[in-house]
């Protein structure tokens, strides 16, 4: 067993564990915290899977952001009602049927891969020679600019026209600019009704 | 992603002597790097706890501490850390005890892990990466949740409201600050630390000296330098944005209940984060490890071997001199601390969302803009730094020269 083998299995228990506790504990902050637990070892699998912008990504927007607006929003309506969650039976008989459906769908995708022909396909494909001495892009990992030149619609890695991402990316840019006009409409000052009207 | 150490993968030089166990050179070269960059993460932070003390006190004509350790009390840090060891460590009756326990690790760690990926020379990071800068940015952006956690789980009014208002300032500095460390890389073309202090680093041959040709005496790279690090002393809450723990207000805000080294450990993590950005802000806007006169880059005499012993010496002068600007970016916030009065809450975010973000945005629009704004305005389609970065290849740099040369040609016409 290797020692990225010994911290994948490591990281995969600690996200076990947070995703379970949030579900058990019934203080919010303790279920935030149990996040923010579960989704920074899901980055360090995505680290130790070499995906490291989207491991960053997660902890930028995941960890970083959502879990901070969530604590926010947990301690701007810190009355007693909200801060112990419980939940009804019919509540957690739903969530559990849903969830074992979800298990049902990951596992007959997982199971339905062919893992060893596909390990035959990708056994000439992944000998990049990386040279150990001196800054190299292919020792860095090479992601940043190859993710940023399909995103304006350019894939040098594929040959001919292939397709970029530049629609995708203009899509998610003007649904996040109405989400900003949004947000910034909903929290500006309301107009008061003054007393002598 | 590859442990680095002397710009030379650590995980090699230790399986070449040390033959077959893969992952006991793996678990050797991570030993290493973490015992480096520890001695990195806490040297600094006494240092400066230290220095804070001798400032503050000369500003305020005082002498500061004068007997620990000789004449210039140089000791203090050390003393200090002895005496919060014996301390008792608390958690108030209406703590919820797991949180107050775990807050300050959570912002100890944020901190430290932040500084794998920082390149203290040419190639000389623990771990050299592609989206170096936007992992630092997250690592860094975590450590805010220690403190709102430390707030409320300390049970206690000031903590809470200290805790709030350090999540509040942090999510609205995070982003100038963000916008305004992405103006020296979208100049530089990459995310890369160790390739944004190359895109600065020039020789004596344009006739100039070489330190002209750091970002900050850019147009537009040197005002973000300022913005930028405006929002890095906020967001490492130091006066005059120390809103947080604001003691004429909060008694000492989300620091109020603790005590001993969780306590110190707060401290810790906060000195050694003035020192990351900084740091930062060195490698950024102040040319890194570039000394300005080219200096290291002729005690490197131009050998590619990494470890020709000249690389090495001039990598480790480089690495004093990124020390060097980034003490002196830490004095400077530790003058601006002892000389310039707390703002009040509402100040602190008016001066982030109505003036640091408008500002911090129109500069990266500027910067942008101005490159192509320069070359359609001289017509001289060198200029743009594509063709010279070594990052595109020639064909690609030279099809956008030639398309901008045909838009110079047809704006000229």
């Amino acid at each position: 067993m290797s020692i990225e083998q010994l911290l994948f299995a490591l990281f995969t228990i600690l996200t076990c564990v947070g995703a379970v506790s949030v579900v058990i504990c019934q203080n919010v902050v303790r279920m935030a915290f149990s996040l923010i637990v579960c989704l920074a070892s899901v980055s360090a699998l995505f680290f130790l899977l070499s995906a490291d912008f989207v491991g960053a990504t997660q902890l930028m927007v995941y960890v970083g952001g959502t879990v901070v607006l969530l604590i926010f929003g947990v301690m701007l309506t810190s009355s007693s009602t909200l801060l112990q969650i419980r939940t009804s039976p019919a509540e957690g008989f739903l969530a559990a049927g849903i969830g074992v459906l979800f298990l049902a769908v990951f596992s007959f995708t997982v199971w339905g891969v062919d893992w060893e022909k596909n390990e035959a396909k990708l056994a000439g494909v992944t000998t990049v020679d990386v040279p150990s001495q001196g800054y190299n892009e292919e020792s860095s990992g090479n992601t940043v600019r190859p993710l940023a030149m399909s995103f304006v619609g350019l894939r040098p890695d594929k040959a001919g026209n292939a397709p970029g991402y530049l629609l995708p990316f203009e899509i998610v840019s003007v649904h996040l600019l109405v989400v900003l006009i949004g947000a910034a409409y909903l929290a500006r000052t309301k107009r008061r009704v003054s007393a002598e009207s | 992603m590859n442990l680095i150490l002397a710009a030379e993968s650590l995980v090699d030089i230790i399986n070449s002597t040390l033959t077959g166990c893969e992952s006991c050179s793996v678990a050797i070269a991570a030993v290493i790097h973490v015992a480096l960059v520890g001695a990195f993460f806490g040297l600094p932070a006494g240092i400066f706890i230290w220095a804070e003390r001798k400032v503050s006190a000369r500003i305020q004509d005082r002498l500061g501490p004068t007997r620990v350790g000789g004449r210039f009390g140089w000791l203090q840090s050390l003393a200090d850390g002895a005496k919060l060891v014996q301390k008792e460590d608390l958690a108030p009756k209406a703590a919820d005890r797991f949180l107050f326990r775990v807050a300050p690790y959570v912002v100890v760690i944020a901190s430290f892990a932040a500084f794998m990926f920082l390149p203290f020379t040419d190639g000389w990071s623990a771990v050299s990466l592609d989206v170096g800068l936007f992992l630092l940015f997250a690592m860094l952006s975590l450590e805010v949740i220690g403190v709102i956690l430390a707030g409320y789980a300390s049970g206690s009014k000031w903590a809470l409201f200290g805790g709030m208002r350090e999540a509040a300032q942090m999510v609205s500095y995070e982003i100038p600050m963000s916008i305004c460390a992405l103006v020296p890389i979208v100049m530089a073309g990459t995310l890369n630390l160790n390739e944004v202090v190359h895109y600065q680093v020039a020789g004596w041959d344009t006739g100039w000296p070489p330190f002209v040709h750091w970002n900050v005496f850019h147009p537009v790279a040197g005002p973000a330098f300022v913005v930028y690090f405006v929002c890095a002393t906020a967001s490492c809450k130091r006066a005059p944005f120390d809103l947080a723990e604001a003691e004429s207000e909060l008694v000492a805000g989300f620091l109020t209940e603790y005590s001993g080294m969780r306590w110190s450990f707060f401290f810790l993590a906060e000195y050694a984060s003035m020192f990351l950005v900084s740091a930062v802000a060195a490698i950024l806007f102040l040319g890194g490890w570039d000394d300005g006169f080219g200096i290291v880059a002729s005690l490197k005499g131009g050998s590619a071997d990494v470890l020709d012993p000249s690389v090495i010496l001039g990598n480790l002068v480089g690495a004093v001199v990124l020390m060097l600007k980034a003490s002196k970016l830490v004095l400077l916030q530790i003058w601006v601390r002892w000389t310039l009065p707390r703002l009040r809450i509402d100040q602190v975010m008016t001066t982030c969302l109505k003036y640091l973000l408008p500002m911090a945005c129109a500069l990266f629009l500027a910067a942008v803009v101005y490159p192509m704004a320069l070359v359609l305005k001289t017509g001289r389609p060198q200029l743009l730094p594509l063709s010279n970065a070594g990052q595109v290849s020639a064909e690609a740099a030279a099809d956008v020269d030639a398309g901008i040369t045909v838009a110079v040609g047809e704006v000229t016409q």
